[in-house]
């Protein structure tokens, strides 16, 4: 099946997300559909998926104008998508979840054929090795294993052409490696593939060809044989370099230490096990590993916000196990959240507010429980510049700005008062280069004016930018802390849970 | 592939948290069969005796009424629960779990040491067993009907708080139609189109115009109330014979009604009850074994994901909403024609929102829901039976006991309960 | 009302994390779904999801323009949409008036002989019910004095005493994300506790009222304390808990109602003594009006809420916790300590709305004594916007429809239940926009398109 968009233009209100936009999919090829985070992949493929409409411009599957009302459409046409965000149902079985939508039914009363439904399940998840229980509850999975189910959902419906959103995100190197794999097996059994990312090494590790997107548009097409340093320009529109400059670190004495932290979630399952960790002031700990190994939940304990069930948290000497999240926020501890949206800002509220939102009962800007409104806005204007926020002003909401804008935001926030330690979740995730650029600079300079840093990413080139340290999660455990300098491939074995050691 | 394991799936059976939580179902159990030992076994007056009764003459055979020593009985029954409550807490200790008649034997047992209590030595008033038992399986007809619907809504991602309403709604367009017509039956045909009326309504409001689904019940339990409350004052004053008592006989069922107890508990009632068994029978099935089923629960739980293999989530919560309107319109049925009744203002008091409590305490399933619906039926059947022979417990805390159940339900204290998870939030393209 | 609240993210989140825009959306259609409360800063923009028309675009407007902007900024302006609610649910509840009249009915019979007198009949029966609402709820300009020409009007002030309290409170809740449905249970225990303050001791002039207005607010603060302490502790929905409290505070005072103590002397029914003459809040307007001190003391409520919200760090603390709690929680706010205080205070603002009734209007305790007030109070706040001056007008104007009832009665012939009905359809219009302007064919606001599809 040869898939061909023409001239699709999509706008939300006055932004064009997608300006027409040309893009021809060869049966039994992988196309690598390259652009940073914003730069509007994701619209495009909802588009193509049906899920939006375009307003400009034409879909033609084999030269034949496919004019799709909803994904229904799309995938009758023999198109599949695995979101980014897995469209799973959590209290499904994975049989239920893959038949969903197509569901064999007997008798009148429409009831459901489970046993065909596993048998299909089975069926595929042989025929590329993926293990998958048919009747495994979709929950109880871990996230490669939900991937491989929306790949089974997408080719029981005969897909002949898969588009897969973003799907490295969630997984280590080698699951990485792996999924990689499928992609080349399904391309030569005639399937064709469009693979979206920004990581260059996995586009030049499968592409057959190479679409870049600019803020909407198409800035060019390019070879797998193209360089990283190539890729990077066309993908950012400059020059980028690969690296953070950052000077070598000046560690002092230990600020934080972690002892034997665990934590337990709401049904008393471990998060995190029998962690124990320091962190000196002026170095940068990264910590590594697949999402919902614990890094979340190892911040949010340190923090206070989830409680500990055993262990202890110290800094600078002071004990914080049991503190109020307040008492722990202004004994020196900026915190980044890893969802800057949900636990980072309030949406509704203007700059101004947001800028204030942990120190709104300090002075200067609040007095006997009294806010005082014309100090928080001229404190507000003096950030919004300093951290150069691009805004209409300090009263707009923080659910206006962008994504990069929010995050200076919060920036600006926690790092509005002396720090002894900063704690960052993904603080780069969705943003584009700029923004990174400027997120990074920041960071590297609250350690260099001598607070303890800890930061969490899924992002490997960005732990590896970074750290100075570099600590590698599995499981709720620390597998192993290590050097920045250490190679990918042990890093990838260690976020799988094998030691250094073991896996070096 | 490297199977990377989820990170949840061993919990630490030794930690001293964990443990702690397990103990609370035993630890409350125990509490409550010592309260129970105390105040209905201690409680009552030596001596005393107590009087049951639970045949009727048409029976296949009768029992007599029989005496049984207050007391005795009480502390007899007393101990089976806190015998339970002890095995509770030997198969915590044990890592196992209890079975689903443990709490049942368990209320049987503290309600029989009540009822003894209660009974005690007033010699002339016998316990109605089988009519109590009667009077939970009819009472909780609107319950059941109401909760019903709440599962039919909120399963696909809307909250019914205008249940209330839909009863409303469906008793006076039974009444109405019933009256008109001259007969109960078209009546009863005509209270789910009231309901549904309701529930387009709340349909309307909450997925067209994203409306807070909360705000729309509320609002809509007064909208119902003030247009039947105004049709009562005007329409139905004025012509006469538009609000008639009607009635619905018993069809009793050959052979099954004849059995004591079992007999006229459920097998010796009019239409609407039979049509309760149906309704809650088909939607348990259809619910957890159908396609309609699996694909209103996808769009209650995760709606973007229904959406993308091509299922229309808001059509899909239009027609559950006013399926459920419908079904607990035809609840509402129970307080007119089905009880032989004509309309009266605001008579469902507050029947709805018990509904509302019995498919929480059921956890949004139509069997849970049942269960809480007759449990809550019982209630007020034994507020009745013991305001008959003059309890020691004033009628109000009676009625109030439903309510108070359900706070505790809610407060988790009988286990969590998880709701649909996209309930309350609009879907949005 | 100022409309320049800015509806979320389209634009954005499909700019930043592309990927938002499908999966987050429901998250982020949770917070701008709700009516009431939401996302509040900078005072009184209203914050309904589908409010969303920004006045100032990013569109250049030439001179020639400015004239339609203006027409189109008035066209789309919340204001004009809650006339037109107001409007569209009195033409609904005069339908249903012509439905139920008798001489429509009539008149109707012979429609074909004399279509006109259907019309005349029709016009009739709503014309009179509508002056007769007039009449009773603001001004009776057939009166012959002028005190009683106003009369109308105090007595709508005295009505809306109580809805202020009571919506005040559940404004206060809405605002920071709590849907308080116990309003109802909150008056009764205020206005119980107030009424055995006021019957059962016997203090001097001033202390006793004080003592009595003390004792209401303990009352619905106590009842507000439980729902609230149960969801910080154990996550129970309020809703769910407020309103099964209503019942129990409904049955708690039927039962207190049968104890010698609580019982007058004089009397058959279950009502308690009259309150002391020293517990009753002062008529202000001499005896011949109803109008009761309460009235002021709801007025100073008010602009105490409104202080407390807007300038107070708890209220900032509240709104926070209100719009987004996670991240309050995150920025070191107790969202427990928030959810039980305001739990606490919207339960003392329902139990004055109790004093209202026990130490105002009705000074004795009856199994009726809290109507239904705390059902209208939601109604109120909603109206309002649950700001407190949104508030007071939404009381004023729902006590005027429920003080019109007895001349809607004497007058037009008909229950005051229409009252409920006008009522109830003004919210729903009033949270529907989108459907106000498709009845007035109104033009849709620019950024509404994309949010309604």
């Amino acid at each position: 099946m040869r898939l061909e968009l023409r001239g699709v233009t999509k706008r939300f209100g006055d932004f064009t997300a997608n300006d027409k936009i040309d893009l021809i999919v060869e049966p039994g090829s992988v196309h690598a559909l390259l652009g940073e985070n914003g730069a509007g992949k994701s619209t495009l493929m909802n588009v193509l998926f049906g899920l939006y409409d375009a307003d400009e411009g034409e879909i033609l599957v084999d030269g034949e104008p496919a004019g799709f009302k909803g994904p229904g459409d799309a995938m009758a046409a023999g198109i599949g998508m695995v979101h980014q965000h897995f469209m799973l149902v959590h209290p499904f079985t994975v049989a239920e979840n893959v038949m969903l939508g197509h569901e064999e039914v007997r008798g009148p009363a429409k009831l459901l054929d489970l046993g065909n439904a596993r048998k299909r399940v089975k069926e595929i998840s042989d025929r590329f090795g993926f293990h998958v229980d048919p009747d495994a509850v979709v929950e109880d999975l871990s996230v490669g294993a939900q991937q491989r189910v929306e790949i089974i959902k997408a080719l029981s419906q005969r897909a002949e052409i898969l588009i897969l959103d973003e799907p490295t995100a969630v997984l280590t190197p080698q699951e990485t490696d792996e999924l990689l794999a499928i992609v080349k097996q399904l391309r030569d059994s005639g399937t064709a593939v469009v693979l979206i990312t920004h990581k260059l090494r996995e586009v030049q590790a499968v592409a057959d060809h190479i679409t870049v997107i600019r803020r909407g548009k198409v800035v060019g097409t390019a070879l797998p044989t193209a360089s990283q340093e190539e890729l990077a320009s066309l993908m950012v529109g400059r020059d980028v370099s690969m690296t953070v400059d950052k000077p070598e670190a000046k560690p002092g004495d230990v600020m934080l230490e972690v002892e034997s932290l665990t934590v337990l979630d709401e049904f008393d399952h471990p998060q995190l096990r029998n962690v124990s960790f320091n962190v000196r002031a002026g170095e940068i700990l990264a910590v590594a590993g697949v999402q919902g190994n614990g890094q979340t939940e190892l911040t949010e304990a340190i923090l206070g916000v989830v409680p500990t069930a055993a262990g202890t948290v110290k800094l600078d000497g002071e004990v914080l196990t049991g503190k109020k999240i307040k008492d722990t926020l202004m004994s020196g501890i900026g915190f980044v959240p890893e969802d800057r949206t949900e636990d980072g800002l309030v949406a509704g509220f203007s700059i101004a507010n947001n800028l204030i939102l942990d120190i709104y009962d300090q002075a200067p800007y609040s007095k006997g429980g009294v806010l005082r409104p014309s100090v928080v806005v001229s404190e507000a204007e003096k950030n919004v510049e300093q951290f150069d926020v691009r805004t209409t002003g300090v009263h707009a909401t923080a659910g206006s700005l962008s994504g990069g804008n929010q995050q200076k935001v919060v920036l600006a926030r926690e790092l509005s008062r002396p720090l002894k330690l900063l704690i960052a979740s993904q603080p780069t995730r969705g943003l584009d280069v700029g923004s990174i650029e400027f997120v990074h600079k920041r960071i590297v300079q609250e350690r260099d004016n001598g607070a303890a840093v800890i930061i969490v990413s899924s992002e490997l080139d960005e732990v590896v930018a970074l750290a100075d340290r570099i600590a590698v999660m599995y499981h709720g455990k620390i597998v192993d802390i290590v050097p920045p300098d250490t190679d990918r491939d042990t890093l990838g074995l260690m976020m799988a849970g094998a030691h250094e050691e073991d896996a070096a | 592939m490297t199977a990377v394991a989820p990170a949840s799936t061993a919990p630490l059976e030794d930690d001293p948290v964990v443990a702690a939580k397990r103990w609370r179902t035993p630890i409350i159990l125990a509490v409550v069969a010592l309260l129970s030992l105390v105040v209905f076994g201690l409680g009552s007056v030596a001596g005393e005796i107590t009087s049951f009764s639970i045949s009727r003459s048409t029976d296949f055979f009768t029992v007599d009424t029989f005496d049984l020593p207050s007391r005795t009985t009480a502390i007899v029954a007393s101990l089976v629960a806190l015998a339970l409550a002890a095995y509770s807490a030997w198969t915590v200790s044990q890592s196992r779990k209890a079975g689903w008649w443990l709490p049942v034997v368990f209320g049987i047992s503290i309600m029989f040491a009540l009822l003894a209590w209660a009974g005690a030595g007033r010699g002339a008033t016998d316990i109605q067993i089988t009519g109590l038992l009667t009077g939970a399986v009819v009472l909780s007809v609107p319950l059941v009907f109401g909760a019903l619907s709440g599962v039919v809504c909120e399963r696909s991602g809307i909250i019914n708080i205008a249940i209330e309403g839909q009863l409303l709604a469906g008793a006076f367009l039974a009444a109405v139609v019933g009256s008109a017509t001259g007969n109960a039956y078209i009546g009863l045909v005509a209270a789910p189109i009231a309901g549904a009326l309701v529930g387009m309504l709340l349909a309307l409001f909450t997925v067209k115009y994203w409306v807070n689904q909360i705000v729309v019940g509320v609002v809509l339990n007064v909208l119902v109330i003030g247009v039947t409350n105004f049709l009562f004052g005007t329409l139905l004053r004025e012509s006469g014979n538009l609000n008639k008592n009607l009635g619905m006989a018993d069809l009793p069922i050959p052979v099954l009604s004849k059995i004591p107890i079992i007999g006229p508990v459920l097998f010796d009632h009019n239409l609407l009850v039979y049509l309760m068994y149906i309704v809650v029978a088909i939607l348990s099935v259809m619910l957890f074994k159908s396609r309609w089923g699996l694909r209103v629960r996808a769009v209650g739980e995760h709606p973007t994901a229904a959406d993308t293999v091509g299922i229309k989530v808001n059509r899909t919560r239009v027609r559950n909403t006013i399926l459920g309107g419908a079904i607990a319109g035809l609840g509402g049925a129970f307080f007119t024609v089905a009880s032989g009744l004509a309309f009266g203002k605001e008579m469902t008091a507050g029947t709805g929102f018990i509904a509302l409590a019995a498919m929480i305490l059921g956890r949004w399933r139509p069997m849970g829901a049942l269960g809480a619906a007759v449990l809550f039926g019982f209630a007020i059947a034994l507020k009745d039976q013991l305001g008959i022979i003059g309890s020691p417990i004033p009628s109000q805390f009676l009625a109030m006991l439903p309510y108070i159940a359900t706070i505790f339900a809610v407060a988790g204290l009988v286990g969590h309960a998880r709701p649909p998870a996209a309930e309350g939030i609009p879907y949005k393209k | 009302m100022s409309d320049d609240d800015k509806n979320p993210t389209t634009p954005d989140a499909s700019q930043d994390g592309e990927s938002s825009a499908s999966a987050d959306g429901t998250k982020k259609a949770a917070e701008s779904s709700v009516l009431v409360g939401g996302s509040d800063d900078g005072g009184d923009a209203p914050t309904s999801a589908v409010t969303g028309e920004s006045g100032e675009g990013g569109e250049p407007t030439t001179r020639s323009e400015d004239a339609r902007s203006m027409l189109r900024q008035i066209t789309e302006s919340s204001t004009l949409v809650v006339i037109l609610a107001i409007l569209a649910s009195l033409v609904i509840g005069g339908i249903l008036i012509i439905l139920a009249s008798e001489e429509v009915r009539t008149a109707a019979g012979y429609f074909f002989s004399r279509p006109a007198d259907t019309f005349s009949a029709m016009w009739d029966s709503v014309s009179s019910a509508y002056s007769a609402m007039w009449k009773g709820a603001f001004f009776n300009a057939d009166a012959d004095t002028f005190a009683a020409k106003v009369r109308p009007f105090i007595n709508t002030l005295t009505m809306a005493t109580p809805l202020i309290f009571a919506g005040l409170g559940l404004g206060i809740g809405f605002r920071a994300g709590l849907f308080n449905i116990g309003a109802q249970g909150q008056i009764i225990m205020g206005a119980t506790v107030g009424a055995m303050v006021g019957f059962m001791w016997h203090l001097p002039v001033g202390l006793h009222l004080l003592v009595a207005i003390l004792g209401c607010i303990l009352g619905g603060a106590m009842w507000g304390f439980i729902p609230g302490i149960l969801k910080a502790k154990t996550g129970a929905h309020e809703v769910i808990t407020t309103i099964m409290l209503n019942y129990i505070a409904l049955n708690l005072l039927a039962y207190l109602l049968t104890l010698d103590a609580f019982q007058r002397p004089d009397s058959d029914n279950p009502q308690t003594p009259i309150l002391d003459a020293n517990a009753q809040y002062p008529h202000v307007l001499g005896e011949s009006f109803p109008l009761h001190l309460g009235f002021f003391v709801a007025l100073l409520a008010a602009w105490g809420v409104w202080w407390l919200m807007e300038r107070s760090t708890l209220g900032f603390q509240f709104r926070a916790v209100g719009a987004n709690p996670s991240a309050s929680r995150t920025a070191g706010m107790s969202v427990s300590k928030s959810t039980v205080l305001v739990m606490v205070i919207a339960g003392g603002l329902a139990g004055l709305a109790g004093s209202a009734q026990v130490l105002g209007t009705q000074p004795s305790l009856t199994t009726g004594i809290a109507a239904s007030i705390g059902f209208d109070a939601i109604t109120v706040a909603l109206l309002g916007r649950s700001r407190p001056l949104g508030i007071v007008f939404a009381a004023i104007l729902f006590g005027g429809l429920k003080a019109s009832g007895p001349a809607l009665q004497v007058q037009a012939g008909l229950p005051i239940d229409i009252v409920l009905v006008v009522q109830s359809l003004i919210v729903l219009f009033i949270a529907a926009p989108p459907l106000v302007r498709f009845l007035f064919r109104l033009p849709t606001p620019k950024h509404e398109k994309e949010v309604t599809v």
